[in-house]
């Protein structure tokens, strides 16, 4: 981890620039530990790390001395479908189903202390502060429109995403390293799926948003994985011709390697 | 040792998707089935998506048929005229069945209808491929004559026209039910994803009456050529075979196939249709308890399409 250090410290410097937000009383830089990370034949899962500071002026008021801080990371949007089961005529069948729209394929929401200590509920709703107060767009009939948290395909959909670390929160992740130097790790299991990632950081003080960024990072297929998917998606005969090819070649070398004489 | 598939877009231990390809390559080069019923459930179980999974095994099954359908080969063990013919008739069905599968998938509950014909198909099969292996296994214990083929007792099939012979089985048969066979096979096939060769034996044994010396051999014959144009077909439509996948069970499968049909060749045949037919059934069986109990989890999620 101390390795690192140095390297963030370079790319903070370069975050200033990116971050150049309107004149308020405080101003957040952030950046993370890599913007690319690259998929190679034994890449199984990543840990990202996403370093930030709390620049105050003259406009911040003496008095401020607690921040809070919530950062969302969210990965390539998909269309997904939630099936429930239910006992018909003695068998187990899907009847019922729900579909979310454009949802996050990863989200992870990290925060320094718990939600309810950072804001109020109206506050953590407005912001999405949280799994239960994260838009989660579902087609209702004709309508698009989020749920309650309680409802049960909402609940199943973010559960069975957590449970393979796709959707994850932690209200201890964060850890405020000075009153104004944060740091937090971004876990990326091995499934993550491949796309950009959008990083967005909000500071809080008193109960109320003071200013917020975003950064982002990008996981990308590089050599002899992303030559396979390309050949794949875009000349589906000569790779299918290849990988029979394979197959028949394969074969017949094991029944000459293993042939008994 | 993990390595990240392509295709599937995860990462998995190399060993152990070795040793499954390695495991079902035996059981399919000891019987001559394709495995296809029992690889797709074991990769969905680690994780790979259902769709890559399918995909995938094809390639697998095609190049264990082939390894294992050269050592029958060398072993006088396969019956070209007969899979000549039992392939006009497949390739029909397949085509056949691939239309059917692309019309039911439009109507909904694919996914529970294919459950139910593995349930249906698999016990039934399973239930008497056992139940005659059993009979026979008594029957010779008790002395009597183990063989099916029951002298002079030649059923209705034998007196179709278009009678051919074919040499090496040994048989004197009409060209109809061979191509129907074959047809029932391709079609059953193309819409449960399976090779279909756990229908073929007991059929050829039973149905045909084909000795048991070149049933494996031949039904391999046509197993290979369904699996090379399976895999062709679902990589130009939708791209989803993991040629790195397909690989390790390649190299994972042939190895095991080629024990496996060593072993087959030392096991009696009622013994063999035995242990087949508790396979099948086993597998119908597990089918039908996920169907009946109640699920772990009531709720799945799929992915429906990416956007940006």
């Amino acid at each position: 981890m101390m390795a690192r250090i140095p390297l963030t410290l370079a790319a903070l410097a370069l975050g200033v620039a990116l971050a150049a937000s309107p004149a308020r009383a405080e101003r957040l830089i952030a950046s993370v530990s890599n913007h690319r990370v690259t998929v190679t034949p034994n890449y199984s899962g990543e840990e990202l790390v996403l370093f930030g500071s709390v620049e105050k002026d003259a406009q911040t008021p003496a008095n401020r001395a607690n921040y809070d801080l919530v950062v969302t990371v969210s990965g390539p949007r998909a269309d997904m479908v939630t099936r429930r089961k239910e006992r018909r005529f003695g068998i187990w069948i899907n009847t019922d189903s729900r579909q979310f729209l454009k949802v996050p394929s990863y989200l992870a929401l990290f925060s320094n202390r718990p939600f309810d200590a950072i804001a109020s509920p109206e506050v953590q709703r407005r912001q999405q502060l949280g799994l239960n107060n994260v838009l989660l767009t579902q087609r209702v009939g004709p309508d698009y429109a989020d749920v309650v948290p309680a409802d049960p395909f909402r609940r199943a959909f973010v559960r069975l995403r957590s449970e393979h670390g796709l959707y994850r929160e932690s209200t201890s992740a964060v850890t405020f390293l000075t009153p104004t130097l944060f740091r937090t790790g971004i876990p990326l299991p091995g499934e993550v799926p491949i796309g950009t990632y959008d990083v967005e950081i909000k500071l809080f003080a008193d109960g109320a948003l003071v200013t917020r960024t975003e950064t982002a990072f990008e996981i990308v297929k590089v050599g002899f994985e992303q030559f396979i998917a390309t050949t794949a998606r875009q000349s589906g005969f000569t790779y299918g011709l290849v990988t029979a090819f394979m197959a028949l070649m394969t074969g017949w070398m094991a029944s000459i390697v293993f042939r008994k004489d | 040792m993990q390595l990240y598939l392509p295709i599937a877009d995860i990462p998995v231990n190399v060993f152990l998707v070795l040793a499954m390809g390695a495991a079902v390559g035996f059981v399919s080069g000891m019987f001559g089935i394709g495995g296809g019923f029992l690889m797709t459930p074991l990769l969905i179980f680690v994780g790979i998506a259902p769709a890559v999974a399918v995909a995938s095994v094809a390639s697998h099954i095609a190049a264990s048929s082939f390894s294992g359908a050269i050592s029958y080969w060398r072993r006088r063990s396969i019956d070209p005229i007969l899979a000549a013919v039992l392939l006009s008739g497949g390739t029909v069905g397949t085509a056949l069945g691939v239309w059917t599968f692309t019309q039911l998938r439009a109507l909904g509950q694919l996914d529970l209808l294919i459950a139910m014909s593995y349930v249906i198909l698999l016990t039934t099969v399973g239930g008497l491929m056992f139940w005659e292996g059993l009979r026979a296994l008594l029957r010779a214990r008790r002395g009597g004559v183990a063989s099916p083929r029951r002298p002079g007792s030649h059923g209705w099939i034998h007196g179709l026209p278009l009678k051919m012979r074919f040499k090496r089985s040994k048989i004197y048969l009409s060209v109809i039910p061979v191509v129907v066979i074959g047809l029932i096979i391709g079609f059953i096939g193309a819409v449960m994803g399976i090779g279909g060769g756990f229908i073929l034996v007991p059929l050829m044994i039973y149905v045909l009456r084909v000795p048991t010396s070149t049933v494996v051999g031949t039904s391999m014959v046509l197993t290979l050529v369904t699996m090379v144009f399976a895999t062709m077909l679902h990589a130009v439509t939708n791209h989803l075979v993991d040629a790195v996948l397909a690989l390790i069970l390649m190299v994972g499968g042939v190895t095991g196939a080629q024990f496996g049909a060593r072993a087959g060749q030392k096991i009696r045949g009622e013994h063999l249709r035995l242990l087949l037919g508790l396979l099948v059934l086993a597998v119908g069986i597990r089918f039908a308890i996920e169907l009946v109990i109640q699920p772990a989890d009531l709720f799945t999620i799929r992915e429906t399409g990416g956007s940006g």
